[in-house]
């Protein structure tokens, strides 16, 4: 053993070349294909993603290829998790809201291009059947009704050109289903009659001839066959439009600035609801954590009693709530308060005789949302009640109660105050976590019954997050720009809670450490 | 504590257990009541509490065996619960030890390794991962969907994508353990050092058999969590084949198609793992939770 341990540079050259080999080979096999990925993505117009896979390719030689960044190694897989899935989303999320991205824009500029002029017309008097026969390695096309034969093709995908010629009917001819499988080849193929007339492939069985509904005639310009109007490339508003200003679907993905915030601020279908959630959210995620709070805290208090017996039976039985996943138990709570035919409502009316439309009715549908809510986390208020209320030191209460305290005043002068500060962090997490309590919303009720009269789905018990969520993701529209304006906006929210996380973090850090 | 008189300590005593019994039964219905629906006949009945007619028909569909009635016609399971639990158990495992790993590794290097703008690097990831990722649901679904072009596997409806984004929810846990490596005496990894050990054999031979008791914490909160998801998966899986209990179970109390019973007997026989592995690591998870939370 050396008396002098270098610690700084011990990494440097402690790795013999022959263990650094495999280490090289694996990290430029995975850069390469990192680096494929990037490039396949660029040749797909998706240069962004293209951009943080070569990051990444470039990140992972650096840090595993050079012995400097030793210790880097040891952080970046979990970093760069974090930066990919998490904060790039994030910005991406933000940019989108920036853009007309939704079911109508949903293409690149040159994929609308060419969905617009792969479309046409077929023109009935020409359709007609049509046969497969092989003809050695390539194929031959039959066309029984006008009696032609085409010349031998290969029916590759990729543009072909044969011509027809009348002929006899080849003996043996292909199976339609085995006719099918060339469906790529035929598709692309265009047969020319003795008489020039030129057919295209118009179906699964049959060649007619197929006019082009839009012709590209310039960079920016289409010129529409059915009624010979020009039609110019829009790129502020993502859409080819007629001189009078009507667009034709599909649009491609164009920046739109402010547009969908305007949009948001602007148009009352928007606003009204949206306010009416904001709200709604807020109210949500303050009551969940109030009541979760008191629930729980009540019921620390009765477990921490010391005459009380079965206390670890108790606990694990009031646990449950907690422990059952929650998707789960929030459609058993669907289930079960069924209107119709649920077994809650079953009770409500052998007792009291109403039956709630729990689900129809907005106000009832709020105030379920927050009864499950409640079940779903008094447990984990519970648990951490418990532990707080062990360290208020037991000489506290036991002074106050020989002054002639009651136990409930005990509880709100000494207890309370003690057990607050400790709790705050994680109540603001709480918060945070019912403001975008989405599994919930989404299992429950689906945000609905819906507010009338608005432009977009909005629900009267959807949150914001539930809010974009059907936005974006709804089978009718999804409207992807839009929600991501929205998500811009629930961001600054989540960005000023999670400050005040941090500060309360920090302070309750600094208070543990200073008391200990 | 102050001496009570008897008399009013047991009306106390009456008190407290009567007010837990009443409380319990409430929150213990929904639980009798699936129990009981499970073995109740047909999918809508209403009425009795207890089943009247008790029978195995959904318990059968829920195992995937089709069900042969009184009088002789075949019910076949209308989804794939088994599978569904597989594949959710599968990225559950799967994303678990990735999380593991990738925490374990990191916490271990903030804790002892000295890197340039470490302090910023953690309190960042601290920032960021406060926001959600379920709120980036809309970027989530437009990268699987360009992933997807390059290769399938990276696309919308694959396991691998799911595991993939599982992966980035490690920032609360490189906390957690970094709070445990960060109170492991400083003289057991210079001693190694003396001896010539690199940083990743301290690791791999010091740190790591230490850390088992909060990577098993670690990795069980990990595991509920992705075993939960449910805004993530339903945006990226699509085929009823590959989707995991969380969006499949929502199947079955469609509007069009509400298989109540059905779903009762799946919930049970789904919910019922997690729910042991929950209760048997609860006493660790929670010490966890308080402490991976407030130690800054």
């Amino acid at each position: 053993m050396s008396a002098t341990v270098d610690l700084t540079h011990r990494s440097n050259d402690a790795e013999p070349l022959s263990s650094a080999i495999p280490r090289l080979v694996a990290v430029a096999v995975i850069s390469l294909g990192l680096l494929f990925g990037a490039f396949y993505l660029y040749l797909l117009a998706q240069p962004l993603f293209g951009a943080i896979l070569l990051a990444l390719a470039v990140g992972i030689a650096i840090v595993f290829g050079a012995n400097r960044f030793y210790g880097a190694r040891f952080i970046f897989p979990g970093v760069a998790a974090v930066l990919i899935f998490i904060a790039f989303p994030v910005i991406y999320t933000i940019y989108l809201g920036f853009t007309n991205f939704s079911s109508f824009n949903l293409l690149t500029y040159e994929r609308t291009i060419a969905v617009l002029t792969a479309r046409g017309t077929v023109d009935p008097a020409t359709e007609q059947p049509f046969a497969v026969a092989r003809d050695g390695d390539s194929y031959r096309i039959w066309l029984p009704e006008a009696g032609l034969l085409s010349d031998p093709v290969a029916l590759v995908a990729g543009a072909e050109e044969a011509a027809l010629a009348p002929g006899e009917a080849p003996a043996e001819l292909l199976a339609p289903r085995d006719a099918v499988a060339l469906r790529a080849g035929l598709q692309s193929l265009m047969l020319i009659s003795p008489e020039g007339v030129e057919l295209r492939n118009a179906g699964l069985r049959t060649f007619a001839t197929v006019t082009p509904d839009y012709l590209r005639t310039g960079d920016d310009t289409l010129l529409r066959s059915a009624d010979g109007v020009t039609l110019t490339a829009d790129h502020t508003r993502g859409f080819f439009t007629t001189p009078e200003g009507a667009t034709v679907p599909p649009g491609w993905r164009v920046n739109i600035g402010w547009g969908n915030f305007e949009r948001v601020f602007a148009s009352k279908g928007i606003r009204g609801p949206m306010v009416s959630i904001f709200v709604w959210t807020l109210v949500f995620a303050t009551a969940s954590v109030v009541l979760t709070f008191a629930v729980g805290l009540t019921l620390a208090v009765i477990l921490q009693w010391e005459h009380l017996r079965f206390k670890s039976l108790y606990r694990i039985l009031l646990i449950l709530p907690y422990a059952v996943p929650a998707f789960i138990s929030i459609l058993v709570f669907r289930g079960l308060f069924n209107q119709n035919f649920g077994e809650i409502n079953l009770i409500l009316e052998a007792l009291f005789g109403i039956r709630p439309t729990w689900f129809t009715d907005g106000t009832m549908a709020r105030v379920m949302l927050l009864i499950v809510n409640t079940w779903l986390g008094y447990p984990y208020m519970m648990l951490l009640a418990m532990g707080f209320l062990q360290s208020v030191p037991e000489d506290h209460k036991k002074a106050a109660a020989l002054e002639g305290a009651s136990s409930v005043r005990v509880f709100f002068t000494i207890t309370l105050p003690q057990i607050i500060p400790p709790f705050l962090p994680l109540m603001i997490a709480s918060f945070a976590f019912n403001f975008n309590n989405l599994v919930l919303v989404l299992l429950l009720t689906q945000g609905l019954p819906d507010i009338p009269g608005t432009l977009i789905p909005a629900g009267q018990t959807d949150i914001l997050a539930s809010f974009t969520y059907r936005m974006a993701f709804n089978d009718s529209s999804q409207q992807f720009g839009l929600a991501g304006a929205i998500t811009l906006m629930i961001f600054v929210v989540v960005a000023a809670i999670s400050y005040l996380n941090f500060i309360a973090m920090r302070r309750a850090a600094s208070r543990r450490s200073g008391r200990a | 504590m102050i001496v009570e008189r008897p008399a009013d300590l047991r009306r106390k005593k009456i008190l407290a257990h009567g007010f837990m019994i009443v409380f319990l039964t409430l929150i213990l219905f929904p639980f009798f009541m699936v129990v009981s629906i499970s073995f109740r006949e047909g999918n809508f009945t209403t009425g009795a509490m207890w089943p009247t007619n008790p029978t195995l028909e959904h318990w059968y569909l829920a195992f995937g065996l089709d069900y042969t009635r009184a009088d002789g016609t075949v019910v076949t399971p209308p989804y794939p619960v088994l599978l569904w639990m597989w594949n959710s158990i599968k990225i559950g495992l799967i994303a678990g030890v990735g999380v593991l790993a990738l925490s374990t590794i990191s916490a271990y290097a903030f804790s002892r390794i000295r890197i340039k703008g470490k302090a910023v690097l953690l309190d960042s990831l601290f920032l960021i991962q406060m926001f959600p990722t379920t709120l980036a649901l809309v970027a989530i679904y437009a990268i699987f969907d360009a992933l997807g072009a390059v290769t399938p596997v990276m696309g919308l409806d694959s396991h691998t994508a799911l595991i993939a984004i599982y992966l980035s929810g490690v920032t609360l846990h490189i906390w957690t353990i970094k709070g445990y490596f960060d109170s492991i005496d400083t003289a057991l990894d210079k001693a190694a050092a003396i001896d010539g050990a690199t940083p990743w054999q301290t690791f791999r031979f010091i740190f790591l058999p230490l850390a088992v008791p909060i990577m098993s914490v670690v990795f069980v909160l990990a595991f509920i969590g992705f075993i939960n998801d449910y805004p993530i998966a339903s945006v990226l899986i699509r085929s009823e084949g590959n989707m995991t209990l969380a969006v499949g179970s929502r199947l079955y109390l469609n509007e069009f198609r509400y298989l109540w019973g059905d779903f009762a007997a799946a919930a049970i026989l789904s919910g019922l793992p997690i729910t042991v592995v929950f209760l048997i690591a609860q006493r660790y998870l929670v010490s966890g939770l308080s402490d991976g939370a407030v130690k800054g």
